[in-house]
C-alpha cells in the first residue's frame, strides 16, 4: 500500500515549474511531507475504531494538516502570498468561532455547512484553474483535463447546494417534509443530459472564451439539481443525505486533486469519500433501504392508512410522572431509548442525572442506540457523551437488542419510526424489514412523547397499543425532570434485602 | 351534576363503589360527590376520608338517592331493609345506575329498572375489547379472586408453598393446578409462582401458552388438535372427544398435585364439570380445590357453592365473595374502573353525563336507556385479537437457483472494473493513469480503515472527515500565482472557505471526543 503511494508521489504540476531547486526546502522533501500528511489522514480516522485513541487520531488529523500546508507555502507557485495568509487566518478564525459556539444539539447543521463549503471551494477552484492560463496543454491531456475540471466543478456544484438546503432542512429553516414536484425524475434526466450536452460543448471549445459558457451552464445546473435533489427528501432520511454529501465533498476534493496533479488532494478525497460512502451503506441498511430509492426521494409521502390494521388499534394507557418514577424504583434493569426527540427538547441532560441517581443506587441502566436515531449517525451518542454519560453504558442496536427482555423498563425518549413492531410484523407496512429496538419485549414500556402524531415515516405505531406500554405525554425535558422529582433520593447501593430466614 | 355512592346491602358484600380517591377525580370531571354514612367502613374508607377529599354525607339511603343524579353501586339492586323499599325502586327517569346488573340472570329485575323510566349501565356488560379494558369491572374482579384464590388454598393447605431445606429435614414445593388461563387464572399462576409453588396450567385456548410459561409456570398440553377460543376471549364448548382427553390428564395430575384451582368458565353457561368425584377421590389428604366458578355451579362436582366442604380428605373450597373478602383492594380498583367509565361519559369535563349510543363500548354497558330495554346490545364489532380468516400463507420461499451466486456477481464486478481501467489506459495519458492508481489505492485503504469506526463515534468521524476534506485548501493556495486575477480572487475566497473547514473541523471533533468519557 505504501509504495502504491510513493508511486504517485512526482506532482505532474510540478514538473512545470524549473525554479523549484532555489529554495532549501526541496521538491523531494515536499513530497515527503505529503507523503507524511497522508498516512497521518488514514491513522486520524484509523484512531476512531475506539474511544481511547480517538483522541489521539485527532491530534494526528490536525498535525497532517498542519504539515500540508505548510509544505504547500514552499511551493515555488504559491510563494507566502499575504492575500492567501489573511485568507486563512479570517477563515480560521471564522471556523473556530463556529466550532465552539455549536451546541451538539445543532452538529448535523454544522456539518452539513461545512460540506458546502468544500463544495464551494470545489467550484472555485474549478473556475481558477480553467483561467490559469499559464502552462497550455494539447491533445488528449487537454481533453483530460478539461474533463477533470468539468467533473470537479460539477461535483462541488452539487455538494454546494445540497448541503446547504441539508442545513436549511436540519436547522428548522426550511419544512422537513419532501418537496415532490410533478415529474421530477424526468426533470432530474433532463437536467442530466443537458449536461452531458454542456459537457462536450466545453471539452470542444476552442478559445476561454467560448468554454466559458458551457461550463457556467453547467455549474447553474448543477446547483439547482443540488437544491432539488435534497428538497425531495424527507426529515428521516437526512442521516443517509448528510452521509452522502460527506461522501460528495471527497469526491470533490479527489477530483481537484486529478485536476490540479495533487496526490495528497485525490488520497485525501477518496479517504473522506469512501467514509461517506460507507456511513451511507450503514444508514441505508439501518432502514431497510436501498441508496437508490433514497436518493430518489420522496419517503414518508404515502397515506398513514398504508400503516395497515389500522385505525382500531384499541386505547393508549396513559401514565404520569409519578407513577412512572414508582416503577422505575420497582425495576433493576432499565433501558432507555433516546431518539431525536430527546435533543430537540434537551433532555439528555437530566436523562443523564437520572442514569446517574440510579446507577447509584444500584440498578442496571443502559442506552439502545439505533443506528439511525437523531439526525445524522452518532448523533445520540454524541448528545449523551455531552451530558457526561459514561460511553460504556450507550449501546448500540446489535448489542442489546438480544438483551431487552431481560429490561423491566424501557423508556422511549422522543423515538417513534425506530422502536415501532411492525416493522417486523406487518409485511405491507412501508418500514417493513427495516431492523429496530424490539423493546416491546421488556416489562414495561414507557413512551415519553408529546402527542400520539406518527414519526417521520407516517406509519401508525402499534407499539403505543401494546398491553406493556404507558404512554407519558408532554415535553420530554419536563417529563424526565418530573420522574427525577417524583424519583426523589433513593436507598444507596449495597442495602440488600433481608434474606429469608429459615 | 351529583353521583351517589350509597352503603351496599347485600349481606357480606363489604365493597364501596367509589374511594376517596375516587371522590377527587369524580370532582376533576366537574361533579360532586355525595356518600352514604357508612358506606365504605367494609373496606376500611372512613367518613372522614371522604369529608376530606371533599364529598358530602348522606345520613341514609333514602337521602343519597334523592340527591343523586348518578348512583354508582357495586352488587344488584335488591330489597333495601334499612328504606323499606326495593333499590330499584329508588331510580326515576331523571337518574342513572351504574353497577354490576347481570342481565341475563335477572330478567325480573331488569323489567322493574325499566319501569322507573331511569337509565341503567351495567358494569358486567362492558363489552371486553381492549378499548375498554380500563373500565373493565369483571377483569378487575377476576384478577382479585385469582389472587385470593390462592391465599385461600394456604389458609386450608397444610403446608408450605415453597420448597425448603432446613435443619429439620427437606420440604417439598407445593403443586399447584391452575385450570382456565384467564384473568383470574393468570393471577392465581403470578401468585403461586410467587409464593415458591411448583404452577401447571391448562387452557383450552392454546394461545395462552406463552402468556403461562411467560410467568415461569408448565403449560399442560393435550395431545389432541382442537382450538378452543370463542369470540371476546372466552372458551366455547369442546367437543366429546377432546372432553375424554382432558379429563383423563386432569385425572393423572389430581394424584400428583396439592392444590387446584377452577376458573373455566363458558358466558351464559353453567360452569363445565371438570373435576369428578373420582378425582378428589385420587387427591392426597389434605389437598385443596378453590373452585371460582361456584358461582355458575362450579367446575368440581363436591363444591357447595359459598362454603368449605371436606370431602374425602380434600377442602374444596366454594366461597363466591372472593373480591368481598378483599374489600380495600376491589373498592379501590373497581372505583378507578368506575371513574375511568365516569371519564368516558363526560367527554366534556363538565360534570354532565352523556350517553353516547353510538360509541361501542357505551352502548354495550347501558342495559336500559330511559325505561326502554336495550340488552342484549347488537353482537359487538370486534377489534382486538379478531378471529380472522388465518392469513394466506407466506408465499414459500423460492427454491433459490444459485444463478447468479455471490462469488460470481463480485468477479463480474472485478472484472468489470478491470476493464474500465484497461480502457481508461489504453487512451489517457500516463500522468492521469498514475493518479488513478493512487486514487483507487486510497479509496480500498479508506474503505477498510472506516468500517472500523465504531458507530458510536460516527459523528466525529464525519466532522474529522469535514477537517479534513479541508485540504482542498492546498489546490487553493497553488492557484494564487495564477496570472488571471479573477482567478487569484476565486482561489482567496476558496481558501477562506477551506480553512473555515479545517479549524472549525477540527475543533468540533476535539469538543466531541473530550466528552466521550467513561
Amino acid at each position: 500500500m505504501l509504495q502504491s503511494i510513493f508511486c504517485g508521489l512526482p506532482l505532474a504540476a510540478l514538473e512545470t515549474v524549473e525554479a523549484a531547486g532555489e529554495s532549501w526546502v526541496s521538491m523531494n522533501l515536499i513530497m515527503a511531507a505529503y507523503l507524511v500528511s497522508g498516512i497521518l489522514f488514514l491513522l486520524s480516522l484509523g484512531g476512531l475504531s475506539s474511544q481511547e485513541s480517538a483522541k489521539r487520531g485527532a491530534v494526528f488529523g490536525i498535525v497532517g494538516m498542519a504539515l500540508a500546508i505548510v509544505a504547500t507555502f514552499y511551493l515555488p507557485q504559491v510563494g507566502g502570498s499575504p492575500l492567501a495568509i489573511g485568507m486563512m487566518v479570517v477563515g480560521g478564525a471564522i471556523g473556530l468561532v463556529l466550532a465552539k459556539r455549536v451546541e451538539m444539539t445543532a452538529m448535523p447543521q454544522l456539518v452539513a455547512i461545512l460540506h458546502s463549503f468544500v463544495g464551494l471551494a470545489a467550484v472555485l477552484i474549478g473556475f481558477a484553474s480553467y483561467l490559469d492560463s499559464s502552462h497550455v496543454l494539447v491533445g488528449t491531456e487537454r481533453t483530460v483535463h478539461y474533463i477533470e475540471i468539468f467533473l470537479g466543478v460539477l461535483i462541488g456544484a452539487v455538494t454546494f447546494t445540497g448541503s446547504v438546503i441539508a442545513y436549511g432542512k436540519l436547522d428548522g429553516k426550511i419544512g422537513s417534509s419532501p418537496l415532490i414536484l410533478p415529474g421530477r425524475h424526468l426533470l432530474n434526466l433532463g437536467i442530466g443530459l443537458v449536461c452531458i450536452w454542456l459537457g462536450v460543448m466545453f471539452v470542444g471549445s476552442e478559445t476561454l472564451a467560448e468554454g466559458m459558457w458551457p461550463l457556467l451552464g453547467m455549474t447553474v445546473l448543477a446547483l439547482v439539481f443540488g437544491v432539488h435533489m435534497v428538497m425531495a427528501i424527507g426529515g428521516a432520511d437526512m442521516p443517509v443525505v448528510i452521509s452522502m454529501l460527506n461522501s460528495y465533498s471527497g469526491w470533490a476534493a479527489s477530483a481537484t486533486g486529478f485536476m490540479l496533479h495533487n496526490d495528497l488532494l485525490i488520497i485525501t478525497g477518496a479517504l473522506v469519500g469512501s467514509s461517506g460512502a460507507i456511513l451511507s451503506i450503514i444508514m441505508c441498511q439501518a432502514m431497510n433501504r436501498s441508496f437508490i430509492s433514497v436518493i430518489m426521494g420522496g419517503f414518508g409521502t404515502q397515506s398513514a392508512s398504508a400503516g395497515g390494521g389500522g385505525e382500531d388499534q384499541g386505547e393508549v394507557q396513559a401514565i404520569t410522572a409519578e407513577e412512572t418514577a414508582e416503577l422505575i424504583r420497582q425495576a433493576k434493569t432499565i433501558v432507555v431509548v433516546p431518539g431525536y426527540g430527546m435533543a430537540v427538547s434537551h433532555a439528555q441532560h437530566p436523562v443523564s442525572e437520572l442514569a446517574k441517581r440510579l446507577r447509584a443506587a444500584g440498578k442496571t441502566f443502559q442506552f439502545a442506540i439505533h443506528p439511525v436515531a437523531g439526525r445524522m449517525p452518532g448523533h445520540m451518542n454524541v448528545l449523551l457523551a455531552e451530558a457526561k454519560v459514561p460511553y460504556d453504558i450507550v449501546l448500540e442496536m446489535d448489542e442489546i437488542n438480544d438483551d431487552l427482555p431481560e429490561a423491566d423498563v424501557v423508556i422511549v425518549i422522543g423515538a417513534n419510526d425506530i422502536v415501532n413492531p411492525s416493522a417486523l410484523e406487518e409485511p405491507d407496512s412501508p418500514i417493513a424489514g427495516m431492523p429496530v429496538l424490539e423493546v416491546w419485549k421488556a416489562g414495561t414500556v414507557i413512551v415519553s412523547k408529546r402527542s400520539m402524531a406518527t414519526g417521520y415515516a407516517g406509519v401508525q405505531n402499534p407499539l403505543f397499543f401494546k398491553e406493556n406500554t404507558r404512554m407519558l405525554f408532554g415535553d420530554a425535558k419536563a417529563s424526565v425532570d418530573g420522574i427525577l422529582a417524583a424519583l426523589g433520593e433513593l436507598a444507596p447501593h449495597g442495602k440488600s434485602k433481608q434474606t429469608a430466614g429459615v | 351534576m351529583q353521583v351517589g355512592v350509597p352503603k351496599e346491602i347485600d349481606s357480606g358484600e363489604k365493597r364501596v363503589a367509589i374511594s376517596p380517591d375516587g371522590v377527587s377525580k369524580l370532582q376533576k370531571l366537574g361533579y360532586e360527590v355525595c356518600i352514604e354514612r357508612g358506606a365504605g367502613v367494609g373496606a376500611n374508607f372512613s367518613d372522614a376520608d371522604y369529608e376530606a377529599k371533599g364529598a358530602s354525607i348522606a345520613p341514609d339511603a333514602a337521602a343519597l338517592w334523592d340527591g343523586a343524579d348518578i348512583v354508582l353501586k357495586v352488587s344488584i339492586p335488591q330489597e333495601h331493609p334499612g328504606a323499606g323499599r326495593h333499590e330499584a325502586d329508588l331510580l326515576d327517569e331523571h337518574k342513572t345506575l351504574i353497577g354490576f346488573v347481570w342481565p341475563a340472570q335477572n330478567e325480573e329485575l331488569m323489567q322493574r329498572l325499566a319501569a322507573t323510566g331511569g337509565t341503567v349501565l351495567a358494569m358486567d356488560c362492558i363489552p371486553r375489547i381492549s378499548r375498554a379494558q380500563n373500565y373493565d369491572a369483571l377483569s378487575t374482579m377476576a384478577n382479585i379472586a385469582g389472587y385470593r384464590a390462592v391465599i385461600e388454598a394456604g389458609q386450608h393447605f397444610g403446608r408450605f408453598f415453597t420448597g425448603q431445606i432446613t435443619a429439620a429435614g427437606k420440604v417439598p414445593p407445593a403443586k399447584v393446578l391452575v385450570i382456565g388461563a384467564g384473568v383470574a387464572g393468570l393471577a392465581a399462576i403470578g401468585t403461586a409462582v410467587g409464593m415458591g409453588a411448583i404452577v401447571r396450567a391448562f387452557d383450552t385456548r392454546p394461545e395462552v401458552k406463552e402468556q403461562v410459561e411467560s410467568m415461569n409456570a408448565e403449560f399442560l398440553l393435550l395431545d389432541f388438535e382442537e382450538d378452543g377460543s370463542g369470540e371476546g376471549g372466552y372458551a366455547k364448548t369442546m367437543s366429546k372427544e377432546f372432553i375424554e382427553a382432558e379429563m383423563a390428564l386432569f385425572l393423572e395430575q389430581a394424584k400428583e398435585v396439592d392444590i387446584i384451582i377452577t376458573t373455566a368458565l363458558i358466558p351464559g353457561k353453567p360452569a363445565p364439570k371438570l373435576i369428578t368425584e373420582e378425582m378428589v377421590r385420587a387427591m392426597k389428604a389434605g389437598s385443596v380445590i378453590v373452585d371460582l366458578a361456584a358461582e355458575q355451579g362450579g367446575n368440581c362436582e363436591c363444591t357447595v357453592p359459598g362454603e368449605v366442604a371436606k370431602v374425602h380428605g380434600v377442602s374444596v373450597v366454594g366461597y363466591t365473595d372472593f373480591p368481598s373478602w378483599m374489600a380495600a383492594q376491589s373498592s379501590t380498583l373497581y372505583s378507578n374502573n368506575l371513574c375511568n367509565l365516569m371519564g368516558a361519559l363526560t367527554p366534556d369535563k363538565d360534570g354532565n353525563i352523556v350517553v353516547d349510543m353510538t360509541d361501542e363500548v357505551i352502548r354495550g354497558a347501558t342495559v336500559i336507556e330511559k325505561g326502554a330495554i336495550t340488552w342484549p346490545p347488537p353482537p359487538p364489532r370486534l377489534s382486538a385479537a379478531p378471529k380472522n380468516a388465518p392469513a394466506a400463507p407466506a408465499p414459500a420461499p423460492e427454491p433459490k437457483r444459485p444463478a447468479l451466486s455471490a462469488n460470481v456477481k463480485s468477479y463480474l464486478g472485478v472484472g468489470v472494473l478491470a476493464a474500465a481501467i484497461l480502457g481508461i489506459g489504453f487512451a489517457a495519458p500516463e500522468t492521469f493513469l498514475r493518479e488513478m492508481v493512487t486514487f483507487i489505492l486510497a479509496c480500498f485503504l479508506g474503505w477498510q480503515v472506516v468500517w472500523n469506526v465504531t458507530p458510536a463515534l460516527h459523528t466525529p468521524l464525519m466532522s474529522v472527515t469535514n477537517a479534513i476534506s479541508g485540504i482542498i485548501v492546498i489546490g487553493a493556495l497553488v492557484q494564487m500565482s495564477n496570472p488571471s486575477s479573477w482567478a487569484v480572487g476565486l482561489a482567496a475566497f476558496a481558501i477562506l472557505m477551506a480553512t473555515i473547514n479545517i479549524a472549525g473541523g477540527f475543533l468540533v471533533t476535539r469538543r466531541m471526543l473530550r466528552m466521550f468519557q467513561r
